[in-house]
C-alpha cells in the first residue's frame, strides 16, 4: 500500500512541477530549508499521511546553501489574519456607514447646491437635479448612494491599516482638514503640491517610502481653478481617491466621486466629520477584532 | 577612506581576506593605481574567488615568481575590475552631508562620558562634578595651543553641540510616517504653521467671548516685548531641523506680526516669545565704578581706559586741590605739549569739577596722543560715579564715554602701506 501510494504521489509531483516549470534542482534546495507541514499546506500534496515518503526526498536532494532562508509560516496566526482581514467583507455595509448620515443632513448642511450653470463641467451633468434661477443643484439620492459607496471603502481600508491622505487646496477649510487628520491618527497636505511628491517619493522623502493607500479630496480644484494635480498623480501610481466633485470639476479621474458642495463652510464641516467618524469606527473594529482573535485563537466569534 | 578598505567593507567579511592577499602581492609588484568601485558585487566575488585562488597557488613559490604573478594578476585584475577612480568620487559628493545613526551618536555620548571621567581623574579633580568649564580649562592646560583661531583649537564637548541635529527615520515598523504632515515634505515648518493658524483663531474665540459679555475694547492686552527681536533664518532652521526657503521665512514673520496686532494676544505670550530672542541691552554707560572711601574719609573712584596700544588707570580723589600727576610726575613734565594736557583737563571741565579732584594715573604703552586719549577716557569713568544721571548723560552725548575704536590699519600685501599704493607705471 505505501509503496503504491509513494508512485502516485511522486507522479503527481511530477507533473506538477512540469506544469509549473520548476525544476528539480531548485525545488530540492528550497525543500531543505522548509518544513514539511509548511509544503502541505501550500497545497503541492494533498495527502497529509505522506510524510516519510517527503523526508526521504528531501534527504535525497542537493543539500545548496539556499541564499535566504525562507522563514517557516504557521497554520494558525495565518488563519487568523485571514479570518480578521475577511471578517468585514461577508455583509455589503459591515460598518453600517449608512447610519451616519441622511438625506436630510446633507441638505441642511446645503450640500445639494452647485455652481452657477455657467461654470458647469460637461461630465457633471448626470449628477445634476436640475437647474434653478441659474444656479445647479445636485440629485442628492445619487450623492447619498455615492457618499455610501466612499465612506464604505474608506472604512475598509482604514480597517486594514491603509495610509489615508486628505488633500484640500482651500485656505478656508486647510486648518479644519488638518485638525480632521489629526484625530484620526491619518495624514493630511493642503499646502503648496510639489511635483514629484507621489512620482519621485524615493527621491523626495528618502529610500523605503510608504505610499498612501487612500487620497481623500475634499476639493479637487486648485486655487486657480484647475484640477489638483494630486488626482492625476493617484491615477499614474495606481492609489483608488475618494473625491468631493463640484459642479464645476471633472470627476473622470476619482476612483469615488461624491457629487456635492465643497464651497460651504457646513458641507465642509460635514464631510469632515463623516469621515472622521468612519475611520475611528473602523479602527475601532479592528482593534475590537484583533482582539477578539487574540483570546479565541482556534474559532473565530461573531463580533 | 582608502579605496581599498571601502571595497573591504562592502565586500563582506569573508573577501575581505582574500583582497588583503591580492593587496600585498599587488604592493609587491609596486602598482599603485587600485580598482575602485566595484559594480555588481556577485559578478567581483565571483571573480575575486577566481583571482585570488591562483595568487595563493603562486605563493609558495620564490620571490621573483611572485612578481612574475604579481603582474599576471595585474593584467587579471585589470582585464575584471576597470573602473575610473573620478567615478568614484563624483558619486561620493553627489550623497550629500554625512548622515550619522542614531546608535552612533549614542556611541559618541558614552565616550564623551567615560572621557570626561578620565580627564577629572588625570587633572586630580573629582569625577562626579566635571562641568563643561573645567573641561575647557584641562584641555587648555594640557593641549595648549598658540593658534589664533578659537574654532581651531583642540576642543572637547558634548556631542549633541558638535554634530548637528538630525532628522531621524521618519515612520515606524508598519512604514506608517510619525507626523500627520510627512506627505506634505516640509512637516515641521507647516506643522508650525498650522499651531500658528490654532492660536490666532484661539484669539478671535477669546475676543468673541468678550463681545458677547461686552468687555471688549480694541487696546486690550497686547505682549509686551522687551528689547527682543525675532529669530533669524537660520536660527529657525536649527529650531526645526528643517530646510526653510526665504519665501516661507518671510511669510510666517508677516503671520506673526498679524499676531501681535491682534488685541488681546497676550493669552499666546509664550508662544510668541519662544520665537523671539532677546538683545543684549546696551547699558555700557551704566557701568559705574563704586564709590570707595580711604582712611581718611575722603572719597575715591578708579576706573580704566584705552586708546590705540595705551592702557590707563586713575585714581579720582574727592580732595579739592587739583593735583594731577601721571606715572610719579607732574603733568607739565609729562606732557610738554597743551594738546594733552588739554586732553586731560576736559571731563573735568565739561562737568565744571576743574579744582575739586585729585588724579594719580599710570599710563603704559602706545604714543603720546593716544596715553592722553586713554587718560582721558579713565577719567570720565572715574568721574561717573560723583555725577547725578542727567550729568553722565551729558557726558554721553557729548562722547567722553565712548572708547575710540580707531586702531592702527594692517600693511596689505601688493601695496606699500595700508592704503597707498605702488606708484603705477604706464609701462
Amino acid at each position: 500500500m505505501r509503496k503504491l501510494n509513494f508512485v502516485c504521489i511522486l507522479t503527481d509531483f511530477f507533473c506538477l512541477l512540469k506544469t509549473f516549470g520548476i525544476s528539480l534542482k531548485c525545488l530540492a534546495t528550497v525543500m531543505s530549508n522548509w518544513k514539511i507541514r509548511d509544503l502541505l499546506s501550500l497545497g503541492l500534496l494533498g495527502l497529509r499521511h505522506s510524510r516519510g515518503v517527503l523526508t526521504k526526498y528531501s534527504s535525497a536532494g542537493q543539500t545548496v546553501s539556499a541564499a535566504a532562508s525562507v522563514s517557516s509560516p504557521q497554520l494558525q496566526p495565518n488563519d487568523a489574519a485571514e479570518k480578521i482581514l475577511n471578517l468585514p467583507l461577508e455583509k455589503p455595509d459591515f460598518f453600517r456607514v449608512a447610519e451616519l448620515f441622511s438625506l436630510k443632513d446633507l441638505f441642511d448642511a446645503r450640500v445639494h447646491l452647485g455652481h452657477k450653470k455657467g461654470c458647469r463641467h460637461r461630465l457633471m451633468e448626470p449628477y445634476l437635479y436640475g437647474c434653478r434661477l441659474d444656479q445647479d443643484i445636485f440629485d442628492l439620492d445619487q450623492t447619498v448612494e455615492h457618499l455610501q459607496r466612499a465612506l464604505n471603502f474608506t472604512a475598509h481600508i482604514a480597517y486594514r491599516g491603509g495610509i489615508i491622505l486628505f488633500v484640500s487646496r482651500r485656505r478656508q477649510f486647510g486648518h479644519l482638514v488638518e485638525s480632521t487628520a489629526k484625530d484620526c491618527g491619518e495624514y493630511a497636505h493642503t499646502r503648496y503640491w510639489q511635483g514629484g511628491l507621489l512620482t519621485n517619493a524615493n527621491i523626495q522623502y528618502g529610500p523605503g517610502v510608504r505610499l498612501p493607500d487612500l487620497i481623500i479630496f475634499l476639493s479637487t480644484l486648485n486655487n486657480v481653478f484647475q484640477q489638483h494635480v494630486g488626482v492625476r498623480d493617484a491615477a499614474k501610481m495606481n492609489i483608488p481617491t475618494v473625491g468631493v466633485v463640484d459642479s464645476n470639476c471633472n470627476p473622470c479621474l476619482v476612483t469615488y466621486p461624491v457629487p456635492g458642495n465643497d464651497d460651504t463652510p457646513v458641507a465642509m464641516e460635514l464631510y469632515c466629520r463623516l469621515f472622521k467618524m468612519t475611520i475611528n469606527r473602523a479602527k475601532d473594529k479592528r482593534r475590537q477584532v484583533e482582539l477578539l482573535y487574540g483570546l479565541n485563537a482556534p474559532s473565530p466569534s461573531n463580533s | 577612506m582608502s579605496v581599498i578598505e571601502e571595497i573591504t567593507d562592502w565586500a563582506g567579511s569573508q573577501e575581505d581576506i582574500l583582497w588583503k592577499v591580492v593587496q600585498n602581492y599587488v604592493n609587491v609588484g609596486g602598482w599603485t593605481s587600485v580598482v575602485t568601485s566595484v559594480p555588481a558585487a556577485n559578478m567581483a566575488a565571483a571573480r575575486v574567488c577566481s583571482v585570488v585562488p591562483v595568487l595563493l597557488k603562486c605563493g609558495n613559490y620564490s620571490f621573483s615568481v611572485n612578481v612574475e604573478t604579481a603582474k599576471l594578476s595585474k593584467q587579471v585584475l585589470c582585464r575584471s575590475i576597470s573602473q575610473n577612480s573620478a567615478l568614484c568620487r563624483k558619486n561620493l559628493a553627489a550623497a550629500g552631508p554625512e548622515k550619522f545613526t542614531a546608535e552612533f551618536i549614542q556611541k559618541q555620548i558614552e565616550e564623551f562620558n567615560i572621557g570626561k571621567r578620565h580627564l577629572a581623574n588625570i587633572m586630580g579633580e573629582d569625577p562626579e562634578n566635571f562641568s563643561q568649564e573645567d573641561i575647557d580649562r584641562s584641555i587648555a592646560y594640557l593641549f595648549p595651543s598658540g593658534l589664533f583661531e578659537k574654532k581651531a583649537r583642540p576642543l572637547m564637548k558634548h556631542p549633541d553641540e558638535i554634530f548637528p541635529m538630525q532628522r531621524a527615520v521618519q515612520w515606524g515598523k508598519d512604514r506608517r510616517p510619525f507626523h500627520f504632515l510627512f506627505y506634505t515634505g516640509k512637516q515641521s515648518y507647516y506643522s508650525l504653521m498650522h499651531e500658528l493658524y490654532g492660536k490666532m483663531l484661539n484669539i478671535e474665540k477669546h475676543q468673541d467671548r468678550l463681545r458677547s459679555k461686552g468687555l471688549f475694547s480694541k487696546d486690550g492686552h497686547k505682549i509686551s516685548l522687551g528689547m527682543s527681536r525675532w529669530l533669524t533664518k537660520e536660527e529657525l532652521e536649527a529650531l526645526l531641523v528643517e530646510n526653510i526657503s526665504t519665501h516661507d521665512y518671510n511669510r510666517f514673520i508677516q503671520i506673526m506680526e498679524r499676531l501681535l496686532s491682534m488685541p488681546y494676544c497676550n493669552i499666546e505670550e509664550e508662544f510668541v516669545l519662544r520665537f523671539r530672542h532677546l538683545l543684549q541691552t546696551q547699558s555700557r554707560h551704566q557701568m559705574v565704578s563704586a564709590l570707595q572711601k580711604d582712611e581718611n574719609g575722603v572719597a575715591f573712584s578708579s576706573a580704566e581706559g584705552c586708546r590705540k596700544t595705551s592702557h590707563s588707570t586713575v585714581v579720582l580723589r574727592d580732595c579739592g586741590s587739583g593735583r594731577l600727576s601721571v606715572n610719579g610726575q607732574d603733568s607739565l613734565l609729562y606732557f610738554p605739549v597743551l594738546q594733552d594736557r588739554e586732553q586731560l583737563m576736559f571731563p573735568m571741565q565739561f562737568t565744571g569739577t576743574l579744582g575739586r579732584f585729585d588724579l594719580e594715573c599710570t599710563v603704559s604703552g602706545g604714543g603720546r596722543s593716544s596715553q592722553a586719549g586713554a587718560l582721558r577716557l579713565a577719567i570720565s569713568r572715574a568721574l561717573l560715579s560723583f555725577l547725578s544721571p542727567s550729568e553722565r548723560e551729558m557726558m554721553r552725548q557729548a562722547g567722553l564715554l565712548t572708547p575710540d575704536p580707531r586702531v592702527r590699519e594692517r600693511k596689505k600685501p601688493g601695496q606699500e602701506g595700508a592704503r597707498r599704493k605702488f606708484t603705477w607705471k604706464k609701462r
